[in-house]
């Protein structure tokens, strides 16, 4: 009977094993100190000791990142969104459209110029909000892949953005607007976003269904999650962050172009996916996708850093991808082992 | 010595084979999974020119010693001769490749090629630049179907037959390969009448060219149809061969379930209360008809029947996880609705699936986040937040209830085995404190440990009064925790029996009726 004891009780928690993440953040402190030192050989500089380049990383990395909190639940669940790229198009097109200034010689809204800042603020989010909701719909109801509704959508909302306004940008936004992509707000957007999710996921029950989901649908719809609605509500935040990621580049930028975020949904899942989370769904992190986002940075500043011409850069990214995958796809067999 | 399955190969084509009294033989054959064992020093002999039947219930070991011969599992001990030779088949091409062919239940065909293409596939004929010669190929199709009596094209695509005409093209791809040994498991189940007496003409057929055919089914009727000899199994055990001609019906039906039945299980007496599930002409198009039966508190109402018999469909649908097409479900006298699992939950229901794999657990996550995720819909949040503290201390509580072996709950349920895993599911369902509680094979594939707890805890359960449903393929088990049983056979209620009038026999005859 002791013994039986023994191994009965589940009182004692064993102390916590290591978050996961350690093992990615090392990585990214293994690939800044590789720049760092090839800095000091070919370039004749540091490559971490430099304000400049690192607010300019880490600005470029918000967007992305961004897209990539809600890109890594949608992963979660199993499913992809292939849209958000199209989607920071879209809504950096629409939003602009009402955040021009009145003192802009040919506004698209004539009537709609120097409008509260808030206001493009919230049609861009309505406008992602919207596009995830289809998105989520089509999943949910139809059956068809996620693949294949979120592909529809990436063409289509490309599309909108460009037949919008014609092709033409929109420039001339007001001053209240562009403050949010000045200074660090990109980055303070991108944080707060990355810790909501964060808490999100981890202690909500929201979080525990996206999991249940991802690791086996059939079972979590056995134990009464209402599936089709926890989709629609997970693709809806993926769109939402896109078009906050829509708003924060055309800030940025000052103007908006419907040829914004071209391939950023690919950046997205590269992010999630290098930050570990799993293709298969029902694992992955949100702290793992922040690194894994600040590590895409840190590649491309690094190389053109190193004068690594941008065609190999992308060479080299699309290698960085595929071998992240590579090791998922070892991780998950060894697990099954 | 044993010889290998390339020798035996080679010996086979020199034709130098004896003339062995039995085309197979198995002897002592053992075979263990992690928590069962499937074979226990069992025996089997087949005989050159017949068709012998293995019968046994769901989990006799049928199914494994089927597939030792097969080539697909490889016994832990003892001999398999082929034609008196000693041989260890180690894959399904061993096996093929040394003249045993295996018909599967379902079929293995590939859709969109054709007739011939499948059966010659890996051997097709070449003409003198390599390419596939599809001439000669429906040439020798075609005078492999005319052996066989086949009306069918060669040429026509697999995906436009019918399951029968594609079992057909199974057996002459078997034949093709010019096996001594066919092995067909339930080859009838998709068949209607006609097409049966055409299987068995072919089956008369090869049996007179001198092929012995290993055959299974649950059907009895067939059995003296079409069988010379039989074997019985039993949990994993030989029982005994017979001449089909030498026995009746019941002599087989007792031999298949003739155990005692020991007081294994805790079964209490416990006062039994009003109707608490009340479900009237429930039908699924297709899959079940007119189901109607009353569940009472404290009552285990057992359903039996054979695999297909639409048990675990009823489950699911009473559960929401398959709407009904017509029929209603009243809970405490009232009708209710159930089109979710969602709302199954809401009304009192918890559901134990049957294939814990595939919709019990949440594999790659850990304890708590299995157990809890049923509880979490309408308890132990606030604002949507998971207060982790509570459910943490409940799970874990039901945990060692439950007396699931585990060091924390933090560890992924798949690294537990299939007795624990199955007592977290079950603690997933008791967190919710259901009224109604349907288990479909709660103990299957588990150890005899882990399945006296969860009975004992079913028990325990009823005494609460919980209304408990009960479906196993274990006849001990039905018979064992049942107050009443419900026997089921193609869709259709075929009766119930009362604890005292039910046993086995009277089972398996309402069952395979």
């Amino acid at each position: 009977m002791t013994s039986e004891q023994a191994t009965v009780t589940a009182t004692s928690r064993r102390s916590r094993r290591l978050p996961p993440e350690v093992n990615i953040l090392l990585v990214l402190i293994g690939i800044a100190l590789v720049f760092e030192i090839l800095g000091w050989i070919f370039a004749g500089q540091s490559f971490l000791i430099n304000a400049q380049r690192l607010r300019i990383i880490i600005l470029q990395v918000s967007v992305i990142g961004i897209i990539a909190v809600g890109v890594t639940q949608v992963i979660i669940t199993g499913g992809v969104d292939l849209s958000s790229g199209s989607v920071v198009g879209m809504t950096a097109m629409i939003a602009a459209s009402f955040a021009q200034s009145s003192t802009w010689a040919r506004p698209v809204y004539p009537g709609l110029t120097d409008l509260p800042f808030i206001i493009p603020i919230v049609i861009g989010l309505g406008v992602g909000l919207l596009a995830g909701i289809i998105n989520g719909w089509l999943i949910a109801q139809t059956k068809i892949p996620p693949f294949i509704a979120t592909l529809g959508m990436m063409v289509s909302a490309r599309g909108i953005a460009k037949w919008y306004t014609k092709g033409s940008p929109i420039s001339g936004l007001t001053d209240e607007f562009n403050f949010i992509g000045t200074s660090i707000w990109p980055v303070v957007v991108f944080l707060l976003v990355a810790l909501i999710f964060h808490i999100a996921l981890r202690y909500t029950r929201y979080g525990k269904f996206t999991y249940a989901i991802g690791a086996n649908a059939q079972a979590a719809r056995v134990s009464g999650i209402n599936i089709e609605r926890h989709l629609i509500k997970v693709y809806a935040i993926a769109g939402l962050l896109a078009g906050l990621a829509g708003i924060v580049t055309a800030a940025r930028a000052q103007t908006a172009q419907s040829g914004m975020g071209v391939t950023y949904e690919l950046d997205a899942i590269a992010a999630a996916v290098i930050g570990g989370t799993s293709l298969t769904g029902g694992i992955g992190r949100i702290t793992g996708t922040v690194i894994g986002a600040i590590i895409l940075g840190v590649m491309i500043s690094g190389f053109t850093f190193l004068r690594v011409d941008a065609y190999y850069q992308e060479i080299i990214k699309g290698i960085i991808i595929v071998a992240a995958v590579v090791i998922d796809v070892y991780r998950q067999k060894k697990r099954k082992v | 010595m044993t010889l290998s399955p390339s020798t035996m190969a080679a010996v086979r084509a020199s034709g130098a084979v004896p003339q062995a009294e039995y085309l197979l033989n198995v002897e002592n054959v053992r075979k263990e999974f992690p928590g069962v064992l499937a074979l226990d020093g069992v025996q089997f002999r087949l005989k050159r020119g017949t068709v012998h039947a293995l019968m046994g219930e769901n989990g006799a070991g049928k199914s494994t010693l089927m597939k030792i011969l097969a080539g697909i599992y490889i016994p832990d001990q003892g001999e398999v001769y082929l034609k008196g030779l000693p041989i260890r088949l180690k894959s399904p091409l061993d096996a093929l490749e040394n003249g045993i062919a295996m018909i599967h239940q379902e079929l293995n065909l590939m859709p969109f090629m054709t007739v011939a293409e499948n059966i010659w596939i890996r051997r097709e004929p070449k003409n003198a630049f390599g390419f596939v010669d599809h001439g000669k190929m429906y040439d020798m199709t075609a005078e492999l179907f005319q052996r066989l009596n086949i009306k069918l094209d060669p040429d026509s695509q697999v995906r436009d037959l019918s399951v029968a005409n594609r079992q057909m093209v199974e057996i002459a791809k078997a034949v093709s390969y010019e096996s001594d040994v066919l092995i067909m498991d339930e080859p009838t189940s998709a068949l209607t009448e006609r097409e049966v007496e055409h299987l068995f003409a072919i089956i008369r057929d090869l049996r007179s060219q001198g092929i012995g055919i290993v055959y299974i089914t649950h059907k009895m009727n067939e059995l003296f149809e079409i069988a010379d000899e039989f074997s019985v199994f039993r949990d994993g055990r030989y029982i005994g061969t017979h001449a089909s001609t030498d026995v009746t019906r019941d002599d087989i039906i007792k031999m298949m379930v003739g155990r005692e039945i020991t007081q294994m299980f805790p079964k209490e007496t416990v006062p039994i209360g009003d109707v608490v599930l009340s479900v009237k002409d429930l039908s699924l198009k297709n899959v079940f008809y007119d189901i109607s039966f009353d569940v009472r508190a404290g009552e285990i109402l057992g359903i039996a029947g054979l695999v297909g018999s639409g048990r675990s469909n009823v489950a699911e649908t009473i559960f929401g996880v398959t709407p009904a097409t017509t029929g209603t479900i009243a809970i405490n006298g009232k009708e209710v609705k159930v089109t979710t699992p969602n709302q199954a939950i809401g009304l009192g229901m918890a559901f134990l699936t049957e294939d814990r794999k595939d919709t019990g657990c949440l594999l790659i996550l850990d304890i708590l986040e299995n157990m809890q995720i049923a509880v979490l819909q309408d308890r132990f949040t606030k604002f949507g937040f998971v207060q982790e503290k509570q459910i943490t201390a409940v799970c874990q509580k039901m945990s060692e209830t439950l007396r699931v072996k585990t060091p924390n709950l933090e560890e992924k349920i798949e690294n537990l085995s299939g007795g624990n895993q199955q007592k977290v599911l079950i603690g997933r369902w008791l967190l919710t404190n259901p009224k109604i509680l349907i288990l479909d094979e709660p103990t299957r594939g588990i150890d005899v440990g882990a399945k006296a707890e969860i009975h004992r805890l079913v028990t325990q359960l009823a005494r609460q009064g919980v209304a408990v449903i009960m479906i196993s393929s274990e006849m001990p088990e039905v018979l064992g925790m049942s107050d009443r049983v419900m026997v089921m056979h193609e869709g259709r209620v075929t009766g119930f029996l009362d604890r005292a009038d039910a046993t086995q026999v009277k089972v398996m005859e309402l069952a395979s009726k």
